[in-house]
């Protein structure tokens, strides 16, 4: 492919290349010795270069050793060879086939086959063996330090719109298997806008109200009771009647005090009104299974095993 | 020469061969201060990796690890600066010992100039004394002459491989390496650097020689700029040696044959002894290394003939025109130029060796999350994650304590102590706390601590900020 718009420019840097380098011969050529002409009998006992400055001002030649210039020849060679040999002359890709993705390749490949045994081993492990194995848990440790901890936090304690993985608290399930799932293919988390289902601003402030009532927070005691009805109705198809949720959807347990979000009244107000869309993105072929099985296991450790998950 | 009144023509080449130097060996004081020089260079060189230390090898550069042992200090990428002292010391080293006395470093220290010495031995003890080796090498070619030369090389080459090995010793542990040399079970890059330093040493020391110093080498160009006219050089005492030529042994006592000759005999000994290939009697040259043969081989020409030594000594162009007496020259020594270098050099010295004394075996560096800024936990509390990256850069294991302060009510949630073993690096996550409305909204400086529990002295402070979310 060229990373040009015309073919011109490749035409443009061969030439300019090759100029380059035949003309740095032939300057070394035509430098290396040339002929003076001496006025009669002024053979001159020192030798000059035969430069005259100022009329009488001569430059002593004071030649350089022979295997110097033969260097200098020696580098036009190389970098004829090495134009034919790798990319470098425009669009040439060189009869090597060199390329810097294929060099990423062949790391990745001699990675694959260094540590690859090592992640194959505990793949044929059930989950919880792994979790129990300490060299696992930090190698599950370091692999969770580069490629969740942006979001989960590097205590995997989450945060706002990230979900807490130490807590033993599941959206979507807390086995093993379910946790792998998740991040192989990842999840999507989606709360759809529900304030025409609930009706008013008023109806939505009752809802939130009951919804606060349900994990035993401050709430107005009336306004829930008033919002049960609406809750029933609009919200209880993926909470459940009794807010406890449903990890098949995905749909959060609203009787506990996490709170992906929040949990103030304005913040879950916020909520109903306009619904919640999250994303966590899908490992598989980022990672491959291997790796996501022992960081399936690391992750589920950290609220299974004792002291697995970071202080 | 064809016509004195056609032009003549002549080629002018800018590249030519070299010329073979045969420098002949010397005997004096300044050839015996050379070799006490090669002496205890390579005994340091060459046995140095072999000396073992708590266990390991006492210096080794591991580049792999990227830990690098001297004796008792193990020093860490971090620890770059040290390396750059210690080259800013040898260059103002350099700098003052050529200000003084020219270029001593290179005639006595300079590897180049100690290999080429043993180089030149082993030459010596197989092919014979200068006029010897100029014989053979005019010979046409015969078995003796193939044996000799043949002898030569595979003694160089000798040497030049374990001056390889060595080299290599420094970087991977020299036992190991000796095992694997015996094995032949070298890798890939040690195989390359083996033979590389080797065929480096030979082609120098062998081959190059004077080349290196006059071609090749930046120091010997730059060299120009620390000298002045009171620094020490080799010079040749025109006024004492001219006109030169050779007399009869009767005529030295004669003093009107006396009046019209100088002292130089024009032996030519200072020329042939020359590693460079110079005439010191056409003054300060370029190509002079300053190695003081040709001291050496006139000090012992004027004891046969009966005249004092020194028409060739170390001396300075302001002593030869002014005809100043060592005292003078001495006293010269300590002028601004010699006094800026040394003031410079002992500062450098001393905060390098205070920085070296003082230097904390443990660091660490305070990483934030930066996805997750600040979070509101329960009970209106702001926590913060930080990721401590902690390299406890000294052999053995410790057990610290995380301190921090900054910010009332700051805290660690969960345990504050870690443990690292001898030379780990690990990242430890660590969640700060405070109690709500403690601090103002936004960042807030705070300071993270290690403090080690069996040492007072092991502890290192770090900047940070807590970030309390608006």
């Amino acid at each position: 492919m060229s990373d040009f718009t015309s073919g011109f420019w490749n035409i443009y840097i061969v030439v300019l290349t090759l100029i380059g380098i035949l003309g740095c011969g032939l300057l070394l050529w035509s430098q290396s010795q040339h002929k003076i002409t001496l006025p009669p009998g002024a053979k001159a006992q020192t030798q000059t270069t035969g430069h005259v400055w100022d009329e009488d001002l001569t430059e002593l030649n004071t030649p350089m050793p022979r295997w110097w210039m033969w260097l200098f020849y020696i580098t036009i060679v190389f970098s004829l060879a090495y134009l034919v040999l790798y990319p470098g002359l425009g669009e040439y890709a060189g009869k090597l086939g060199w390329k810097s993705a294929g060099a990423y390749q062949q790391e990745l490949k001699q990675a694959e086959a260094e540590y690859g045994p090592l992640f194959a081993k505990y793949q044929q492990q059930d989950l919880k063996a792994v979790a129990a194995d300490p060299q696992a848990r930090a190698i599950g440790e370091r692999l969770f330090l580069t490629y969740c901890a942006q979001c989960h936090g590097s205590d995997a304690r989450g945060s706002k719109g990230f979900p807490n993985l130490a807590d033993n608290d599941w959206l979507h399930g807390g086995e093993p298997d379910v946790i792998k799932t998740t991040i192989m293919n990842g999840r999507n988390g989606m709360m759809p806008p529900m304030a025409a289902a609930v009706g008013s601003e008023k109806d939505v402030e009752n809802v939130a109200h009951y919804v606060l009532s349900l994990s035993g927070s401050t709430s107005d005691p009336i306004k829930s009771v008033l919002g049960k009805p609406k809750f029933s109705a609009a919200c209880a198809a993926c909470h459940g009647a009794d807010g406890h949720g449903n990890q098949m959807l995905g749909a959060p347990n609203l009787s506990d005090k996490t709170w992906l979000y929040g949990g103030s009244l304005e913040t879950i107000m916020e909520t109903i009104r306009k619904g919640r869309t999250n994303t966590m993105p899908a490992f598989k072929d980022f990672l491959g299974e291997a790796k996501v099985h022992v960081l399936a296991a690391y992750v589920w450790g950290l609220s299974n095993v004792k002291g697995a998950a970071p202080q | 020469m064809s016509s004195n009144t056609t032009p003549e023509v002549a080629v002018v080449k800018m590249y030519a061969a070299r010329e073979e130097i045969y420098a002949r060996e010397v005997q004096g004081r300044y050839a015996s201060l050379r070799w006490v020089c090669v002496w205890l260079t390579q005994i340091l060189f060459y046995g140095l990796p072999w000396i073992n230390w708590n266990g390991r090898q006492a210096v080794l550069f591991d580049l792999l690890a990227r830990k690098f042992y001297i004796f008792g200090t193990v020093l860490w990428p971090q620890d770059f600066i040290y390396l750059a002292a210690l080259l800013i010391i040898s260059a103002y080293l350099l700098f003052l010992a050529t200000a003084i006395a020219g270029r001593v470093w290179c005639g006595f220290a300079c590897p180049q100039t100690v290999y080429t010495e043993i180089f030149m031995w082993i030459e010596r003890k197989i092919e014979g004394s200068r006029s010897a080796r100029m014989r053979l090498d005019r010979q046409p070619a015969s078995l003796g002459k193939f044996a000799r030369k043949f002898g030569k090389h595979a003694a160089w080459g000798a040497v030049a491989l374990w001056t390889g090995f060595t080299f290599v010793g420094y970087f991977t542990p020299i036992h190991t390496l000796a095992r694997e040399v015996a094995t032949l079970g070298l890798g890939p890059w040690e195989w390359f650097w083996v033979l590389f330093y080797s065929f480096a040493t030979y082609g120098n020391a062998g081959w190059m020689r004077e080349q290196v110093c006059k071609y090749m080498c930046p120091y010997a160009r730059f060299q120009s700029s620390m000298f002045d006219k009171d620094t020490l050089i080799i010079t040749y005492d025109e006024k004492r040696g001219e006109p030169r030529g050779a007399r009869a042994k009767s005529a030295r006592a004669d003093a009107t044959q006396k009046q019209k000759q100088g002292d130089c005999i024009d032996c030519s000994m200072c020329v042939q002894v020359c590693p460079t290939g110079i005439d010191i009697r056409r003054g300060l040259q370029y190509e002079c290394i300053g190695c003081a043969a040709c001291v050496d081989a006139c000090n012992g020409v004027m004891d046969k003939v009966g005249l004092p030594r020194g028409l060739i000594r170390y001396s300075t162009d302001h002593a030869m025109k002014q005809g100043l007496s060592s005292a003078d020259i001495r006293r010269r020594a300590l002028r601004p130029r010699v006094l800026i270098y040394l003031a410079i050099l002992l500062a450098i010295v001393t905060a390098f060796g205070m920085s070296l004394a003082m230097r904390t075996p443990l660091k660490m560096d305070v990483l934030r999350d930066r996805g997750a800024m600040g979070r509101e936990i329960e009970d209106g509390m702001i926590e913060n994650v930080y990721r401590l990256q902690i390299m406890n850069t000294s052999e053995s294991a410790h057990r610290y304590r995380i301190v921090v302060d900054g910010l009332p009510s700051l805290r660690l949630a969960g345990a504050d102590e870690v443990t690292l073993n001898g030379t780990e690096t690990r990242s430890v996550p660590v969640r700060l706390r405070i109690d709500g409305g403690q601090a103002a909204r936004g960042s807030n400086k705070i300071h993270i601590g290690l403090q080690a529990l069996d040492d007072s002295g092991l502890k290192v402070r770090e900047e940070a900020v807590f970030y309390v979310p608006r």
